[in-house]
Order: structure tokens, then sequence, then C-alpha cells
């Protein structure tokens, strides 16, 4: 379309930019202020200034130092993570078994995980908690949480099926040919190309373990060891409640590794997004 | 084959097919199945969970449909988040993905600008905009007055409370933003060729061409979009108690749905009653409120667009 510009093309291009350079604003301006309000003094966060006076980096030590903050960044690697691993191991070959397996059964099974999928956590919350807190005495840590993941996560079984009805089953059939079981197939020939779908459930899983809150609630609350960023970000907020700057602080510091992980994996979560909601 | 060796082929293929699925289907039993039933059984029980649970027939549905203070005012915030939180994230996200398919420079880093702050924790970024719409001092109250424009209370004003809820929602419209792009770069660019012959306008093109085009999206996003604001939890339950001044941890009693009840939403009911009453009969009828009312729009969006599960592939 450049090629042949038209009249008013120019105009036009100055209108899109326009409009963009004004969502921008209005997407990165509250990254800004939060920056800028996390680096001022606990006077100055009080008052209508936009611009820090000093620059306080102290805040982040602070901030850092806060007893409990430490513990909270393990805790929550530890859910993310392990969280995430398991979800992987355990969705996968349940995944597999949907979309590649032909079986009686498999469209009602498919329609459940569904249902799981939409299920909010508030739903089985309280068999829940009474089942962990009452019959395996484990309230007050995260294992309520993390276990669970090794039973197959539905949104990832749904998003991980999506991703292989792509693969060809071609593949899968030469493999069967070359004497391969269905074992050695998923892992030597549908893994390898599977690679991305996993990656995108990986980061969901671990995004959406980062920013839980409900679950902490329940079954952490009670014992600030057990607590997690998420959850604790709230109750710094709560006990340090005239300190605007520490506690955007910390809300930076709870941000912070999750856009960094963003970008380092920018492509497969674009990806990962898009299969929620198009592919199929 | 013979007869016997097929029979132990096919039992073969089926104790491997139940082998792929067992994490799945233990994990359904117990964390599904079982706990639901038990859920429709407490909600026709009196259970504090220390007493064992004894029958007490529809006590508790009567209690949470007409006594309990606080169903009515969360049922008509969802349903206000409904309407105008769900159709103003629609609207948005689909103008925005409009303008990044529109853009030819720079297209890859406003693509990033606009998605980043959908990836904000929910908590982190409900806290950020408690502080940015802080009544008085907050940068949006200093802009707004510093152009003589009253500053709103936000937060801290029931009828604001809920716009202030939809900002935050706008802000992290990206994943609808993602998934209209990809849309719309998938219509057909002939269409827009031969409309433009035609001599069609850019507003006839976008009804005419990209709408119908899109439509499936459109209603899978407001769909999706309405499960969400029926789930809605952390950011109004963080946002009440930090508009609120409340001490977080364990606990304290907060009366929830700050300022005025007009922040609170069906699951922190669920909370309420169940871990902070502890009356766990009435909380399950809640949940089973929230499981039909989820249930139902999943089916809706199942049945109009089939497409979710690949059709019965």
């Amino acid at each position: 379309m450049s090629a042949r510009r038209r009249p008013g093309a120019l105009l036009h291009w100055i209108g899109v930019h326009a409009l963009a350079v004004a969502a921008a604003l209005f997407f990165v301006l509250p990254f800004v202020f939060l920056l800028l309000t996390s680096l001022m003094s606990d006077q100055q966060a009080l008052t209508r200034d936009l611009w820090p006076r000093t620059w306080e980096w102290g805040n982040y030590a602070t901030v850092w130092h806060t007893p409990g903050f430490l513990t909270w960044w393990r805790n929550t690697l530890l859910y993310a993570g392990l969280g995430t691993l398991l979800t992987v191991v355990s969705s996968v070959p349940v995944a597999y078994a949907l979309a590649k397996f032909r079986f009686r059964g498999r469209r009602l099974a498919l329609l459940l995980v569904i249902a799981m999928m939409m299920l909010p956590p508030q739903v089985v919350v309280i068999p829940m908690y009474l089942f962990w807190a009452r019959q395996l005495d484990l309230s007050g840590t995260l294992w309520p949480l993390i276990v669970p993941m090794a039973f197959g996560d539905a949104f990832s079984v749904f998003l991980l099926r999506q991703f292989l009805l792509t693969i060809p089953d071609e593949y899968l059939d030469a493999a069967r040919v070359d004497g391969c079981g269905e074992l050695r197939t998923l892992l030597r020939v549908v893994l390898p190309m599977a690679k991305p779908g996993i990656a995108a459930v990986a980061l969901f899983q671990f995004f959406a373990a980062w920013n839980d809150y409900f679950g902490p609630q329940i079954y952490a609350s009670d014992n600030p060891a057990a607590w997690t960023l998420s959850y604790g970000l709230e109750s710094f907020k709560g006990a340090h409640h005239t300190n605007w700057n520490l506690t955007m602080a910390a809300t930076v510091l709870v941000m912070a590794p999750v856009i960094l992980l963003f970008f380092l994996a920018q492509k497969a979560f674009v990806e990962g997004v898009t299969l929620t909601g198009v592919k199929g | 084959m013979a007869p016997t060796a097929l029979a132990a082929k096919h039992r073969r293929s089926a104790l491997r097919t139940l082998a792929f699925l067992s994490p799945w289907l233990i994990g359904f039993a117990v964390f599904f199945a079982y706990p639901l039933l038990s859920t429709a059984y407490f909600s026709f029980t009196r259970y504090d969970g220390f007493r064992p649970p004894s029958f007490n027939g529809t006590a508790n549905w009567s209690y949470v449909l007409t006594d309990y203070p606080l169903f009515w005012p969360a049922l008509r915030n969802t349903l206000w988040l409904v309407v105008v939180m769900v159709s103003c994230r629609v609207v948005f996200g689909l103008g925005v993905g409009l303008l990044v398919t529109k853009v030819r420079t720079g297209a890859g880093i406003f693509r990033t600008l606009f998605y980043l702050p959908y990836l904000a924790p929910p908590v982190a970024a409900t806290l950020a905009f408690v502080f940015l719409l802080n009544p008085g001092t907050g940068p949006v109250d200093t802009l707004l007055e510093g152009v003589g424009l009253p500053g709103p209370g936000w937060f801290t004003d029931p009828a604001w409370s809920k716009p202030a809820l939809t900002a935050l929602a706008l802000w992290g419209v990206g994943d609808l933003m993602v998934i209209f792009m990809a849309a719309l770069l998938d219509v057909p660019k002939e269409q827009y060729e031969a409309a433009e012959l035609d001599g069609a306008g850019a507003w006839a093109r976008f009804r005419h061409i990209t709408l119908p085009n899109i439509s499936p999206i459109i209603l899978f996003a407001v769909v999706t979009g309405v499960i969400q604001a029926m789930q809605y939890y952390t950011q109004p339950l963080v946002a009440g108690k930090a508009a609120a001044g409340v001490i977080g941890g364990s606990g304290q009693q907060f009366e929830p749905g700050y300022p005025d009840r007009s922040t609170l939403t069906l699951p922190q009911l669920v909370y309420n009653l169940g871990f902070q009453r502890f009356d766990y009969g009435a909380a399950c009828v809640l949940a089973l409120v929230l499981f039909a009312l989820s249930m139902a729009f999943t089916a809706l969006l199942m049945r109009r667009r089939g497409a979710l599960t690949g059709a019965g592939r």
C-alpha cells in the first residue's frame, strides 16, 4: 500500500500512530508512576508529587530485608516451580490419550475436562479444605495446592490436546511401524514436536501459581511461614498502609520476575494465548 | 487373527488408554467428583465443620436467598460487571487489536507495551491501582484536578469502585488484544480489496466485512468474559481491603465489599460464609449457585462454538 501513496495516506499514518501513542501512555504510565513512587521518601509518597525529590534506592533493600519477604519468595518458587513440573508431567500423557487414542468415552472425558477447567475453585473449596485440613492435617502448608497438580490440570490438558491435534498422525504411525510402543512414541516422537505447546502450558501454570491468591488464603493464611508473594504482598500493604513507597517497591518486586520471564519466552507465550482462543 | 488374540489386543489397548489417563482419572474423582457431591450434600445440612453435618432440608437455601444480607448485593454487582465490565473489555480489546494491526512503525514495540499489563499479578496490579486512584493524593486525581476536573473517590466511593475495577480490567486487556489481533489477520484480504473497489468506506468495510468474519471470536470473548466476571475474586477483595486500610493476614474479621458492599462478588460470599462465619452448609449453597452459573455459560460457549473442542473429533 505504501508504494502507491494515496492522498491522505500520510494523514492516516499520523492518526493511527497518534492513537497508538495515546494507548501506549494508558498502558505504560501506571508502571511509570509505580516506579517513581517506589523511589520516593516516606513523606513524599504521601504528597501529590509525581517526581521523586530524592531517589531512595534503599526502599528496595528495606523491602527485601522485611522479615518474611525471602520466605515468601522461596514458597512462591516452590509452589510455582514444583507445581509446574508436576502439571506438565501428569498432563502430557492425558492430553496425548485424548488427542490421539480412539476409545469409548473419549468425548465424555473431554467434556469433563472442560467442565473442570471452567470450575471456579470456590465451588469445591469447602470439602477440599476439610479433606486437607482435617483428614490430612496439612493446613498451614502449600501442599494442598501442589499435590493436586500431580493429577493433571484440566486447563493444561485441554491446551496440550489442542496442540497435539495439530501433529499429523503419520508421524505416530511411522514410529509405531518402527516398533515403538506408545510410551516410546510419546517420548521420542511427540514430545520433541510438542515443545512449543509444553512451553506455553508451563508458562501459564507458573504464572497461575505465582498469581494465586485464593489458594494460599485458604490453606496458608494461618501460617506466615507458608505465605507466597501474592498473599504476602497484600498483608505487606496492610502493615505499611501509610508507606506507599515501600508498598510500591514490594509491588514492583512481585511484578518484575513475571515480566522478565515474559521477555525470555515471549514467543511461546503469545502462541499459547492465541491457542486458547482461536484454535480448534 | 484368532478371536482370542483380537480380544487380548483390545484389552491391551484399553489398559494402555487407562494408564495414560490415570493421573487425570484420579484427579477427577478426588478433586472434582467427590468434593462436588459433598458440596451438594452439605448444602442440605447444618454444618460448622466440628460437629457432624445434620440434615436440615432447604433451610440453608432459604437463608441465603432471603435472609443473608450479602447475597443480593453480590448478585447485583455481578450483573453490573457482566453488563458493563465485560462489554467495555470486549470493545476496548477489539479496538486495541484493530489499532495494532494498523500500526506500521514500531508495531512490535506497541504490541508488547499493550500486552505487558495483562501479565501483572492481580494482587500487585490491584494495589498499584488503589495507589494510582487514591483520592486526593493519587497521580490520576492529581492529573484530573490539574486540568480542572473533579477527582472521584474511586475505590473509596460506592458509586466509583466498580468503574475503578473496570479501569483495572481494561489495563489488563492484553489477552483479548492478542486473540482479536489473530482473528483480524485471518480475515481474507480479497474481501477488503473487493469492497474498496466498490467504493465502501472504512466504516462500511468494518461493519460488513470485519465484524461478520470475527463474530465467533467476539462471542468467545463475551462468554469467557461472563464466566470470568462470575468468578471475579482477587481484584475486588484486595481493592476493598486495601482501600479500607485493613491489616492483611490471618484472623481479622473483615466485612467484605468495601465501600458499602459495592465490590462484593459471589465467590467472596463462599469465603465469608465458610471461612469467616463457619456456616459450611450455607457456603455450599453459594458454591452450587456459582457452579450452576459457570456451567450454564460454559455450555452456551460450547453449543455456539463447538469449535472449542474441535467439534466432536
